[in-house]
């Protein structure tokens, strides 16, 4: 099997195009416009969702708005900045997660957060999902492509020790994420299929290794996705409500704010991990389709743009983004659906929660960059 | 094969879309059903709605029994743990122990249902709702208030917790009292909270009223006077039974002891008998008045006709009949007035086998009634071994048969009606119902003007009589059985009485057990009460006083009634 080289088997038209580095505003319309469509679907869910608690919701609000401000900023830098930040940014995120093990805050039975008490309360652990690929994609930039198999080790230490400290805090989910942040660039970079091949087989073979140093609770949830039934009232119950939510909303929902399951709080998490389950019974089989083929466009004009850009660096972060992305989207409607067992990653930019909606408006703030910057 | 990776990337990620795509096909559509069914199966709940039970009235539309909302108090101590600050607020509210209900609290554990106080009052139940408490609930339900309270409890009835009847009318009408409870679909949260009421399946329909022929009035005296009565002879039990005389309704039965219905624990039956129904008593001689009308009907008797009970005591078989003295030749009216054994034994002899027991038959004796008020009687009059002297003469002065109070005052009520059988009634009626002539009137006109001679002073129960009124009646002293022999401690005191005599409005028996007073008799126990119920009812009625009878000697010393 020859190698190939994602990123060379790409050509796109660079040359053709203008270079609009430092002229005007650098912005895609097509991701703005679709972003905000995206971002009010889910505001307008989320209210739903979140029957009437006002603070909350005006929270949100800010959050997103914030959001916004730091993608328009995000858009305007040069993906020339983002490949010397790399490092720093990578060290930095790396070290914070690391003292998130020493000093963080418990919430829920992990700890996940740091808090300058008063000032600021975040997980560092978002910052490693745009860190962790610019770092893989810093690594590979200059390099032979396809990787050399000494290469390929370094990218995967480089993604599989924040990974690590996120997995023990524990956060499964956001480690995920992270690692398949940086699995993407790796992967787009141009793997050997045989390799390929042999990772798929050599996990496969590890699976019942790794069952075991699975926690009982991830166990369960992993049975459970089997058989829901089995613990109705307990480890099953999640799954249950949510699916019940989903089908009962039928072709057209059952109307916003009119849902039973989420609303007599039938339905745990409806406005974090579980909140499509609400689309599902509020607007029904049409409203989940909605949302999803925005978020199709997302990810198509994502790779769309990775196959324009010219830079190794560009591609491989702008392709890697793109993936994690959709990765948020599948893990979160495949688990809520009951398809994939339940971890914590939200429904992107839908989904409740600050941090999660910063970072990916950031990384759509860096693929517009990429976009205006092209040509570099 | 440039492509490969591409067509890889691009081709995974469309199969995992379409996996989405098709589960939420597969959730949306084919198993929406099932789903959708689950989702209301959580949420939506069918709940009844008590429904208003009928009202029970006196005869001039005083409330007897109603119905008010109360609700019961419960909670799911799953949700919530009360503060002891909070347990001492609700403790106070619904007037509960505060120690025992921290006690109930903490052995409930985490028990999701138990009651802190059924039935409490509406006004501790919207105090309490002002509280806010978590994991308190109130279900709905009606009280029932009994403003008569003992007065008219046996009549009456009470319903239990569930708002069923259980005694008396309560449960003798309950088909028509009890309403049909509603049924409302709502929206429940996890918790089990009513979110909304969704729609009304089906109204809650209220129960009838029921107006029944008691006058709550005549009930007051009657008990009144009664509950006074047993107290000064320490009876054990007594009853009063007043029908009006025209209709048959039951104007008042009232029982000692009674109950109050509103505090009632439904496991003591202490007072719970309504004694006047469900009780039968040797009726002894208030039966002479049916063995003088048996000899009135055989054509061979009238009120002047002479009888020799001298020397004051006869031999049947093996029994002997006395009289306290011998009384030598007298009337057939002094056979009543005096309530002589051996006269009415000797006319009872000398009657066909028959004639006592058809005439008795006749005025009901043991027979069922049907007012429907639960537990009646049916009595006893047989006439096995009929032709046996011994039965004949015993039957004649009330001995071997047994009658509850309101069969004695069905029977005497065929006397005041100019001899109609009239059906008794516990509810209200529009006028006289159809009945069916049982004796000639001219033969119980007879009777009761005999009658009117015992409430003579030369009678057995002067203390009867009521100022301004001519009224009539029968004395009876039975003595109890006990182990198969009569009793010399332990009778029952009767009298059975009409007013007034030329008209007959009301027919009242009194019946009390066991006086422990020195006097014993019917003329000294029960003939008073009689008198003053009579008084007081006959009063209220409007009935015209009489010319005051001036000397009641005089009727009595004269020969006994003009017919």
């Amino acid at each position: 099997m020859s190698s190939q080289d994602f990123v060379r088997s790409l050509q796109g038209p660079s040359a053709v195009t203008t270079n609009r580095a430092g002229s005007g505003v650098g912005w895609d319309p097509i991701l703005v416009f679709t972003l905000l469509l995206v971002i009010g679907f889910g505001l307008t869910v989320l209210y739903s969702a979140l029957g009437g608690q006002e603070t909350v919701f005006k929270n949100q609000l800010i959050r997103i708005a914030a959001g916004l401000v730091v993608m328009m900023v995000a858009a305007q830098l040069s993906p020339r900045f983002y490949l010397r930040l790399a490092p720093l940014f990578y060290g930095i995120a790396v070290v914070l997660v690391a003292l998130v093990l020493v000093v963080g805050v418990k919430a829920k039975g992990s700890t996940r957060w740091l808090e300058i008490p008063g000032v600021l309360r975040f997980q560092p652990s978002e910052l490693l999902k745009i860190a962790v690929p610019m770092m893989v994609a810093w690594y590979f930039h200059d390099r032979p492509l396809p990787p050399s198999f000494r290469d390929l080790l370094i990218g995967l230490l480089i993604l599989a020790v924040p990974a690590a400290c996120i997995v023990v805090q524990p956060d499964l989910g956001t480690s995920i994420l992270v690692a398949c942040a940086g699995g993407a660039v790796i992967l787009l970079a141009g793997v050997y299929w045989r390799w390929l091949m042999i990772a798929a087989g050599a996990l496969a073979a590890a699976a019942p290794a790794l069952w075991f140093t699975l926690q009982d609770y991830q166990k369960q949830r992993i049975l459970t996705m089997f058989d829901p039934q089995s613990d109705p009232l307990g480890a099953g119950w999640n799954i249950i409500q949510s699916t019940t939510a989903i089908g009962s909303g039928g072709l057209y929902g059952k109307g916003l704010l009119q849902g039973t399951q989420s609303h007599l709080d039938f339905l745990p998490e409806s406005q974090t991990d579980f909140i499509i389950a609400v689309i599902g019974e509020e607007l029904g089989f049409l409203g989940v389709c909605l949302l999803l083929l925005l978020y199709l466009v997302l990810i198509g004009r994502g790779l769309y743009i990775a196959s324009q850009a010219t830079q190794t660096f560009s591609r491989l972060l702008c392709g890697a983004l793109t993936l994690t992305f959709f990765v948020y989207v599948f893990v979160n409607i495949a688990m809520v659906s009951g398809m994939l067992p339940v971890v914590g990653v939200p429904l992107p930019l839908v989904s409740y929660g600050g941090t999660s909606a910063l970072t990916l408006l950031a990384s759509f703030g860096i693929i517009m960059s990429i976009h205006s910057h092209r040509g570099w | 094969m440039k492509m490969w990776r591409h067509y890889l990337v691009a081709g995974l990620f469309l199969t995992a879309c379409a996996g989405i795509g098709a589960r939420v096909v597969f959730l949306t559509v084919t198993e929406r059903d099932f789903l959708q069914a689950q989702g209301n199966a959580r949420s939506l709940r069918e709940e009844t709605i008590p429904a208003y039970r009928g009202i029970i009235y006196d005869r001039e539309h005083e409330a007897l029994a109603l119905s008010t909302p109360v609700a019961s108090v419960w909670s799911d101590d799953k949700r919530t743990q009360w503060s002891a600050k909070t347990t001492r607020q609700i403790a106070k509210i619904l007037e509960l122990d505060v120690h025992k209900l921290a006690q109930q609290q903490l052995d409930a554990g985490t028990s999701k249902f138990r009651y802190l106080k059924r039935r409490a009052p509406w006004a501790q139940v919207q105090a309490l709702k002002a509280l806010a408490v978590p994991g308190l609930n109130f279900d709905p339900e009606y009280k029932r208030y009994y403003p008569a309270s003992e007065t008219a409890a046996h009549v009456v009835g009470i319903t239990g917790i569930d708002d069923l009847g259980l005694e008396g009318v309560e449960l003798a009408f309950d088909d028509r009292l009890r309403g049909r409870p509603g049924r409302k679909r709502v929206l429940k949260d996890r918790r089990g909270d009513t979110i909304e009421n969704l729609a009304y399946l089906e109204e809650a329909r209220g129960g009838q009223d029921l107006q029944l022929s008691l006058d709550l009035r005549l009930q007051f005296f009657a008990y009144s006077e009664l509950k006074a009565a047993v107290a000064g002879h320490d009876a054990s039990a007594a009853s009063v039974v007043m029908l009006d005389a025209r209709t048959g309704e039951i104007l008042a039965l009232v029982n000692q002891p009674s109950y109050n219905p509103n505090e009632v624990q439904t496991s003591d039956y202490t007072g719970k008998r309504n004694l006047a129904v469900t009780d039968t008593y040797e009726p002894g001689s208030t039966v002479k008045p049916f063995t003088i009308l048996a000899a009135l009907e055989s054509g061979e008797y009238n009120s002047a006709t002479p009888i020799e009970t001298a020397p004051g005591y006869l031999r049947v078989g093996r029994k002997l009949v006395e009289d306290p003295v011998n009384r030598g030749t007298i009337s057939l009216q002094q056979v009543l007035q005096k309530s002589s054994q051996v006269g009415i034994a000797k006319v009872a002899l000398a009657l066909p086998d028959r004639a006592v027991f058809d005439v008795l038959s006749r005025a009901g004796i043991g027979e069922f009634i049907g007012t429907g008020l639960p537990g009646e009687v049916v009595g006893s009059l047989s006439d096995t071994n009929i032709q046996n002297p011994v039965v004949k003469a015993t039957m004649a002065y009330g001995y071997g048969l047994a009658v509850s109070p309101l069969q004695l005052a069905s029977a005497y009520l065929t006397l005041a009606s100019g001899g109609k059988r009239i059906p008794l009634s516990i509810i209200r009626r529009d006028g006289e119902p159809p009945a069916t002539q049982a004796f000639d009137p001219v033969h119980t006109r007879a009777v009761l003007d005999m009658l009117e001679t015992v409430t003579a002073d030369a009678g057995t129960a002067p203390k009867a009589r009521v100022a301004n009124f001519r009224v009539a009646g029968k004395t009876g002293t039975s003595r109890k059985l006990s182990n198969g022999s009569y009793d010399d401690e332990r009778h029952v005191a009767l009298f059975a009485g009409v007013a007034p005599v030329d008209d007959p409005r009301i027919v009242v028996v009194v019946v009390v057990d066991e006086p422990q007073s020195a006097a014993v008799g019917g003329g000294s126990v029960a003939a008073p009460i009689f008198s003053r119920i009579a008084a007081r009812s006959l009063r209220l009625l409007g009935v015209a006083p009489q010319t005051p009878v001036v000397n009641t000697a005089a009727v009595a010393a004269s020969d006994g009634g003009a017919t």
